[in-house]
């Protein structure tokens, strides 16, 4: 590594852009792999402590997730078991992508969107109140206009957030963190009872959406939560971050932003105005997830919903984990689908570990993922100390 | 500092015409305006509160025009929203107001208010020595668990308060070795002590209770009963019988006051939060003073999260027990700017909210859970720079290498 490199990681405080890129050219996929099998190692000693065997508990785990229907051996009974939770897997994991992009591309020009969850809620609300209303309307239609509303309500949402930092420096991190606590309680409020988008049942939830208003199932069945579409929308959007990042004049000054403000600025690029369509354009994939998972497997939101999800926090451990790269947050968002998939009530084997214990290894094992990932100086140093021998410190 | 000594050097009449202590007469204006109309003096005509409201915006225009421009407008709103509140108040029913605004309401705003005492203070020593801290909702969360616990198994609420602090402590010990020697990006590590705290507490909850609740009769913290204060007619509700913790919350702010800012040991924190390099340049171990606040910040949230479990809580816990108050701790610390009086003034505030909101169904219950919304609203107002602004220490968040 160059002299200025290691300056810019060590020295000055570098952004969080420039230290992933570094990383990405020192580690590549290495890195990440080795921190998730460190956690998944700690996660094991937990296990262990607790009096269990950790590897009969990560193979139930692994059952659990369905991920064994990728096995041909795996046949009869099983194999429908399988594939019904891998039909689970996958509809956490489209969220778990889309709310991984909305960060990762935050984190592409130097911005920390922790507000992943505020952004998703916000596409929630407006897509369960534009598909429970219009009842006789045509179904693509229905579909798109919802979407489209949650999209732009995910971008406005977090548009709020860019347009501070970029306006009056407000730091990103704690204006995210106010709008998702603001989304939350507008969301009880508007669930629950007597609000505005209060269904007609005595629960505090929302009225089903219609059923025009359903994304098409394309894997399994219907009324049992098969995978819908939304998959593959998800897939398109990681095409989409990819082409934007890489390929596109905005994705060069989001990422040039995220390197270094300053000579961005320098270089003629409106920094606040690469803020606040960064900012936008990760609300969108936020508000969209919002969408697909309404429109595709919910079907209604209640205030219970709105207070225990916590998909847009998990985002950030897929971004972070995955370096903010369209292939990374993809293996990323798979892993903690399958995690959480797996370590539920319903697909855990109690005999071998319980459901309840392993939700919180869950939690534990995201928690140790983005504290090594953070590490990147150790691994950086260690990275160094293999490459050449150790040289005489700098005077 | 030249306005600073003008206001506590200079005559009386200076010191009226100084536009900050005009803009602090328009606030009492303006909270008056609100508070005739309320009980326990109860003003039932809307001419009381526009009697105070007008002089408040009257002074806050004065104020704008005398240069302190955002405390100003600040003010002249403030006296507006009086106006508009003691108004509505005169229209509302004598039994609802007297449902709502009790001397209670103050003894429970202290109720909420103090959790949010302990985190905030504790977010203030650590980023005044320049550790971003949002895992104080991690750290409160380690208190209120390990409290628990230690006052079961320990049968002393004693145990418990130090069982906590150490759980908090040694979470924030994680925290402080990623942020200062890994010199990881705080904001991350931060959140990485969140969802660690979240593991480790319903783990350990579920092993060691079976996600059953607590057994019942763990020590708890006393209350604080004053026995001349009990039975006055105002104060008695308000004050006489607060929790241990809620008065401990008090002394804290002071000290941590003193400490902050009356001493050489909060010179020295206040130097490695602005400027590192000079405080090592002096003789400062930075890292032995970032570590020693960052763990002294985790063994404070501890107990604001020992507060909930085993003192208003009666000794329950459940899983993700703080719910967010880590993050409306976090708030108040930056709606205080990092002091620990403003920090204490808005968590008092938010408090307020709080209770408020636990008693507005009287009027509507919708609207009460809305009004959950009013402190994140308000810091996103305050960072906006609306009301003043706010400014963080300057290294606050930046990894220092020594050389």
């Amino acid at each position: 590594m160059s002299e200025p490199e290691r300056d810019e990681l060590v020295g000055r405080a570098p952004t969080i852009a420039s230290r992933l890129a570094f990383l990405q050219r020192a580690g590549g996929v290495g890195g990440p792999v080795l921190t998730t099998a460190l956690a998944f190692v700690v996660g094991g000693l937990v296990v262990l402590a607790t009096g269990a065997n950790p590897f009969s508990t990560y193979r139930a785990i692994f059952d659990g997730s369905g991920l064994n229907w990728l096995f041909p051996w795996v046949t009869g009974q099983d194999r429908a078991f399988a594939a019904g939770n891998l039909q689970q897997t996958l509809l956490l994991t489209t969220s778990l992508l889309l709310c991984g992009l909305a960060v990762g591309f935050a984190f592409r020009s130097g911005l920390f969107n922790i507000g992943g969850q505020g952004q998703y809620l916000v596409g929630t609300i407006f897509s369960v109140w534009i598909g429970s209303s219009f009842v006789h309307s045509n179904g693509p239609l229905h579909i798109l206009f919802a979407v489209a509303a949650a999209t732009l309500a995910g971008a406005a949402w977090a548009g709020i957030a860019g347009a501070l930092k970029a306006f009056v420096g407000a730091h990103e991190v704690i204006t995210t963190i106010m709008l998702n606590w603001i989304a939350v309680w507008v969301g009880s409020w508007l669930f629950g009872p007597s609000g505005a988008l209060h269904g007609k049942g005595s629960f505090p939830e929302s009225d089903a959406i219609t059923a025009n208003a359903h994304l098409p199932v394309f894997w399994g069945s219907p009324t049992l939560q098969g995978l819908d579409i939304g998959f593959f929308v998800a897939l398109v959007c990681l095409l989409i971050y990819w082409l934007t990042l890489n390929r596109t004049t905005l994705g060069y000054e989001v990422r040039s932003v995220g390197f270094n403000p300053e000579a961005s600025r320098y270089a003629g690029m409106s920094v606040a105005r690469t803020y606040v369509v960064a900012m936008a354009l990760a609300g969108a994939f936020a508000g969209l997830a919002g969408a697909v998972d309404v429109l595709g497997w919910r079907f209604s939101v209640g205030v219970n919903d709105v207070q225990t999800s916590q998909i847009g926090f998990i985002a950030i451990a897929v971004a972070v984990l995955g370096r903010n790269r369209a292939v990374g947050i993809f293996f990323a968002s798979l892993l903690f689908g399958a995690l959480l998939t797996g370590t539920s009530t319903r697909n855990l084997d109690p005999s071998v570990f319980r459901p309840e214990l392993a939700q919180n290894l869950t939690l534990i094992i995201q928690g140790l993922v983005i504290l090594f990932v953070g590490a990147d100086v150790l691994v950086l140093w260690l990275w160094a100390r293999w490459r050449r021998p150790p040289r005489v410190a700098r005077a | 500092m030249n306005t600073f000594a003008a206001r506590f050097d200079g005559s009386l009449g200076a010191r009226l015409r100084d536009p900050r202590t005009l803009g602090l007469l328009g606030i009492a204006c303006a909270i008056m305006a609100c508070l005739v109309a309320l009980p326990p003096l109860t003003g039932r005509s809307p001419l009381y509160p526009v009697l105070f409201g007008i002089p408040a915006a009257v002074l806050g225009l004065a104020t704008a025009l005398r240069g302190e421009r955002r405390l100003g407008w600040g003010v002249l709103v403030a006296g507006l929203l009086g106006i508009a509140l003691g108004v509505l108040a005169t229209h509302s029913s004598t039994s609802n107001l007297n449902l709502v605004f009790t001397a209670s309401l103050i003894a429970s705003m202290f109720v909420f208010s103090t959790p949010l005492v302990f985190g905030a203070i504790a977010g203030t020593f650590s980023e005044r020595s320049g550790v971003v801290n949002i895992g104080l909702e991690g750290m409160m969360l380690m208190g209120a668990f390990w409290g628990v616990y230690g006052a079961d198994k320990g049968h002393s609420w004693v145990v418990g308060l130090i069982v906590a602090m150490a759980a908090g402590a040694l979470l924030a010990l994680v925290h402080a070795v990623f942020a200062i020697h890994l010199r990881a990006d705080q904001i991350v590590g931060g959140t990485a002590v969140n969802f660690l705290a979240l593991g480790i507490t319903g783990y350990f909850f579920f092993q060691l209770y079976h996600g059953q609740n607590v057994p019942e009769g763990v020590s708890t913290i006393p209350d604080v009963r004053i026995p001349g204060l009990v039975h006055t007619h105002f104060f008695g509700p308000a004050f006489g019988k607060l929790n241990l913790m809620v008065w401990l919350s008090f002394a804290l702010v002071i000290v941590s006051w003193l400490v902050l800012f009356k001493t050489s040991i909060g010179l020295r924190i206040r130097a490695c939060g602005e400027h590192p390099r000079a405080a090592d340049t002096v003789g400062i171990s930075v890292y032995g003073v970032r570590y020693a606040c960052v763990i002294l910040s985790g063994a404070l949230a501890a107990l604001g999260g020992a507060y909930l479990s085993i003192g208003f809580g009666g000794g329950a816990f459940t899983d993700n027990m703080t719910a967010g108050r880590g993050f409306i701790a976090l708030a108040a610390m930056i709606f205080g700017n990092w002091r620990p009086f403003g920090a204490f003034g808005a968590a008092l505030l938010f408090g307020f909210s709080t209770a408020l909101a636990y008693r507005l169904p009287a009027y509507s219950a919708s609207a009460a859970t809305l009004f959950q919304a009013l402190p994140y609203v308000l810091t996103l107002i305050a960072v906006a720079g609306v009301i003043g602004r706010t400014t963080p220490p300057a290294a606050d968040g930046k990894p220092y290498q020594k050389q």
